[in-house]
């Protein structure tokens, strides 16, 4: 059980550091909800940045890539992805088109160069 | 009609939570974890930061940072659905369980689906919509750790691609105004300058910055209309 769970200390980092500080907007749309306008100015601007910082983490992926990825080399990750959006904007932005573009796209290139 | 709607969102979503699994495995982090991390925040996002930040080496308080931020879209999801499944008899504790559901493709489903249900049957509705959609997402995982840990590289590395190519893409659809797609385009071409600086919070110095000039222009833009 130790073994699939890890270590203690791992499991407290993932509440406190994973579970509150998102749970926290969750209730507290709940409790303090009523009076918030869904189109208002501060809105507008934390859905950028949250935005922004989702795109960091896409880029940090594909820059700084984890395990098996970074066995892909660079010019083939960024040509995969870019082949992928090419086809999701073709495809009148259909996600399933794009994804699975971009994934042939990956093994094939992963194949051809050995 | 409505059931293949459903069934591209969910494909998606599994596609997603496969991701999560393989990078969770080529992260170090151990199957129970990242099952845990599923169950209790329950937000694609915000699990990719937790698992990429602490993954490179960010402490718990950077972590911790950059995971709030990217939660604090949750709060107006939540305002705009919850009066969906109020009755003039329900009690703040009635909706927790739901409330915890809610994330971008509940959201979206909520407003598709609940007006079809009895306004009393709605949040029973909604807690069986997150348990099956939990469900889907926790095989998900497991199976893009197992897959992670047992594949041969090139298709590790492309259960890996997943993440990034499934964010991106349906980020890309969800954007509304120029300050959505500014903000998705200057946020992936600052991170590479930004993490030069070798900050230790570089995700969270380019997602600020770039939002906010996205923010910016968005508000130049409507006053210049004005």
């Amino acid at each position: 059980m130790s073994e699939f769970f890890g270590s203690p200390h791992a499991l407290l980092i993932l509440v406190l550091a994973g579970f509150l500080p998102n749970e926290v907007w969750r209730m507290a749309g709940l409790w303090f909800g009523a009076g918030v306008d869904e189109g208002s100015e501060v809105l507008v601007w934390v859905r950028a940045v949250a935005t922004a910082i989702l795109a960091g983490v896409i880029a940090q992926i594909l820059l700084q890539p984890p395990g098996a990825l970074a066995g892909v080399p660079d010019g083939l990750r960024y040509g995969a992805v870019a082949a992928g959006f090419a086809l999701f904007m073709l495809a009148r932005r259909s996600i399933f088109a794009g994804v699975v573009g971009g994934e042939i796209v990956l093994v094939a290139g992963k194949w051809w160069l050995g | 009609m409505s059931s293949v709607a459903s069934t591209v969102l969910t494909l998606v979503l599994f596609a997603t939570y496969l991701g999560i699994g393989a990078l969770a495995h080529d992260s170090h982090f151990s199957l129970g974890w990242v099952l845990g991390s599923t169950l209790l925040v329950w937000a694609g996002p915000a699990q990719i930061i937790l698992i990429s930040t602490l993954g490179s080496g960010a402490t718990a308080v950077q972590a911790a940072i950059a995971v709030t931020v990217s939660a604090i879209r949750l709060f107006p999801m939540v305002v705009s659905v919850l009066p969906l499944m109020k009755t003039p008899q329900t009690k703040r504790r009635h909706l927790v369980v739901a409330t915890h559901f809610i994330a971008v493709t509940l959201w979206v489903e909520c407003y598709r689906l609940l007006p079809k249900v009895p306004r009393e049957r709605r949040i029973a509705f909604t807690h069986g919509l997150g348990c099956g959609l939990l469900t889907v997402c926790m095989v998900a995982t497991t199976l893009g750790y197992g897959l992670a840990a047992n594949l041969p590289p090139v298709f590790a590395a492309a259960i890996l691609l997943l993440t990034p190519l499934a964010f991106l893409l349906s980020t890309a659809r969800n954007c509304r105004q120029i300050s959505d797609i500014l903000a998705l385009v200057l946020g992936i071409a600052l991170f590479p300058l930004v993490s030069q600086l070798h900050t230790g919070v570089d995700i969270l110095i380019s997602g600020v910055t770039a939002g906010t000039i996205a923010y910016g222009v968005h508000w130049w833009r409507q006053r210049a209309r004005a």
